[in-house]
């Protein structure tokens, strides 16, 4: 319960700042892909409060996560020439800042009107929305259209990876933890349920909807940054359904389950980048495999109420 | 409730329907099949809008207010159909009612300060407090759905008696139960009203619940008030009578004909 949160927070940035220690060790190639998996951390576990918690169905993470990275990028691009050096690394946590809340503006903006939707239904409207959002950056000159933006300064490290992710674990749990977050389960569990309580469920809804598109505007904001390189291809549909894989794969709803999914599966492909063209194939009968064999997902050990066997 | 109607297209479920709840009292509201009695109570909790007709609670008009909002008004329901969250635990099946009325949010959620960790605390000794007038408490760590179908009913009740109503809505809350789990709900639904003092309105099917325990008893028949009073009136009114058994005899007489059914 409360005591989790904290713990969680602890452990999370006790991990960050031992990886970034040793990151001097690394080579750059394990340093590239320790970052991948950081971001892949943020964008999982914030789905996993919309997707998981909540019980809505988005499929537009990666059009959040477009959102925040071209908005950071282009504030950096603007601004880096003119801040003077030393001041570098606080224009970098601004524009994850402002990148960050651009998305969960995009966020209220697509949530609001489409949240009375349910199911398939949202799961459709989201998905609109990330492909609009896509050719939007592709037409926009300002963003660089097809080409997308490049020399994006190079501030993204594992520190900042790290933190952000711990931030994001912390945030979601403590969150869920709390008798206020409670209401996240409620409206997954039973909408009219909820209502009776005293629950709204478009607001808690709103809620997950606008911080979910944060932190996935604040992954994109670190992967720009990282990537030096930011196309609008890189943000379509196939993206949004790599975060859903890890949320579905971890088991919806189950933070720890969810990091371990997005840290196999970004792992996963760098493992296999011979067989790169089989990837979706993979990801498909992962998917169904595990559908079939366990619907809860594949770390999922216990149920979330996890001291329910002291009654039996 | 003052001459309420709803319509759905060309049915008129419940017409011009007048009901006053006092402090304290508890009512009952019966009627066949079909009668309009979980529409009153959908009108009440705001599930549904009343095509005609005001509902004011306390002085205070209910029209427009999202269930939600008349939950916080101080009018708390049970469902027909069990509805409980069944993810969650009893514990946090109680206390997620708890957040109506408590004045930490988000943020607090987040930053954890000590005046959240002092309202946690507090709701949680208040949930495992009701938890355990109800009996309920050694579930406490059981998931919802895992738990008998009458303590699932009793905890229905919990959790909506937690978000502290003045006006309590039971609707069916003996519907699937034995003799033995009925005359324990009856014993329990006096109880409440005696020591949480709040109102009660009891929609039931069974005629030994309702009138065992209710002051005044208001009879719907298709939409449409028939009668109304204490349980002795009711029972000998010739209207409540007829709606009652009239109906099954005129089912009775269509099924022997094996004719038609009449109208």
């Amino acid at each position: 319960m409360q005591l989790g949160a904290k713990r969680w927070l602890f452990g999370a940035v006790l991990v960050a700042l031992g990886v970034s220690a040793l990151s001097g060790h690394f080579n750059r190639y394990y340093l590239g892909v320790a970052i991948d998996v950081g971001i892949s951390i943020i964008l999982a576990a914030s789905l996993n409060l919309i997707n998981g918690y909540t019980g809505q169905f988005s499929l537009g993470h990666a059009g959040f996560m477009a959102v925040g990275g071209f908005t950071a990028a282009k504030l950096t691009l603007l601004l880096a020439p003119i801040v003077p050096e030393a001041a570098h690394p606080a224009l970098f946590a601004g524009s994850i800042l402002v990148g960050g809340t651009v998305a969960a503006l995009a966020g209220l903006a697509v949530g609001l009107p489409s949240l009375r939707l349910r199911g398939d239904y949202l799961a459709i409207v989201t998905l609109g929305f990330g492909e609009i959002i896509r050719v939007i950056f592709q037409t926009s000159e300002t963003f660089g259209a097809a080409t997308g933006l490049t020399g994006i300064p190079k501030f993204t490290t594992l520190f900042w990876t790290w933190g952000v992710a711990a931030l994001t674990v912390y945030v979601v749990a403590s969150l869920v933890n709390s008798t206020y977050g409670r209401g996240f389960l409620c409206v997954h569990d039973d909408e009219v349920a909820a209502a009776a309580m005293g629950i709204s469920p478009t607001r808690y809804k709103v809620t997950a909807f606008v911080t979910g598109a944060f932190f996935a505007g604040m992954a994109g904001a670190l992967y720009a940054h990282h990537k030096q390189v930011l196309k609008p291809d890189g943000f379509d549909f196939m993206k949004s359904i790599d975060i859903v894989v890890m949320v579905i794969l971890g088991g919806m709803g189950n933070t720890v389950g969810v990091i371990l999914a997005a840290v196999l599966l970004t792992v996963l492909p760098e493992l296999l980048r011979g067989l790169a063209d089989y990837r979706m194939i993979l990801y498909s009968l992962l998917i169904i495999g595990l559908m079939l064999t366990r619907p809860q997902g594949l770390f999922t050990l216990r149920r979330r109420v996890d001291r329910s066997r002291t009654a039996n | 409730m003052q001459r309420c109607t709803i319509r759905f297209g060309g049915l008129t479920a419940v017409s011009e329907l007048d009901l006053h709840i006092g402090g304290d009292e508890l009512i009952g509201l019966i009627g066949p099949n079909g009668a309009g009695k979980t529409t009153a109570f959908n009108m009440i909790t705001g599930v549904y809008q009343p095509t005609e007709g005001e509902i004011h609670f306390g002085g205070t008009s209910l029209a427009g207010q999202a269930p939600q909002e008349i939950t916080g008004l101080g009018i708390a329901r049970t469902f027909q159909n069990i509805r409980l969250f069944p993810s969650l635990s009893v514990f946090d099946n109680v206390r997620v009612a708890f957040q109506l009325r408590q004045k930490t949010g988000l943020f607090q959620s987040l930053l954890r300060g000590a005046a959240f960790k002092r309202n946690e605390q507090q709701i949680e000794s208040e949930v495992l407090e009701i938890l355990d007038i109800f009996k309920l408490g050694r579930f406490r760590h059981t998931m919802s759905k895992n738990l008998p179908y009458g303590d699932q009913r009793r905890l229905e009740i919990v959790r909506a008696l937690a978000t502290k109503p003045r006006l309590l809505l039971l609707d069916e809350p003996a519907a699937g139960m034995n003799p033995t789990e009925k005359t324990e709900l009856t014993r329990l639904i006096g109880f409440i009203k005696d020591k949480f003092r709040i109102s009660v309105l009891l929609v039931e099917h069974d005629m030994k619940v309702v009138m065992g325990i209710c002051e005044r008893i208001v009879v719907l028949d298709h939409g449409i008030k028939i009668a109304e009073g204490s349980p002795s009136e009711v029972r000998n009114d010739i209207k409540v009578v007829e709606a009652y058994l009239g109906d099954k005899h005129l089912k009775k007489a269509a099924a022997d004909a094996d004719s038609s059914p009449a109208d």
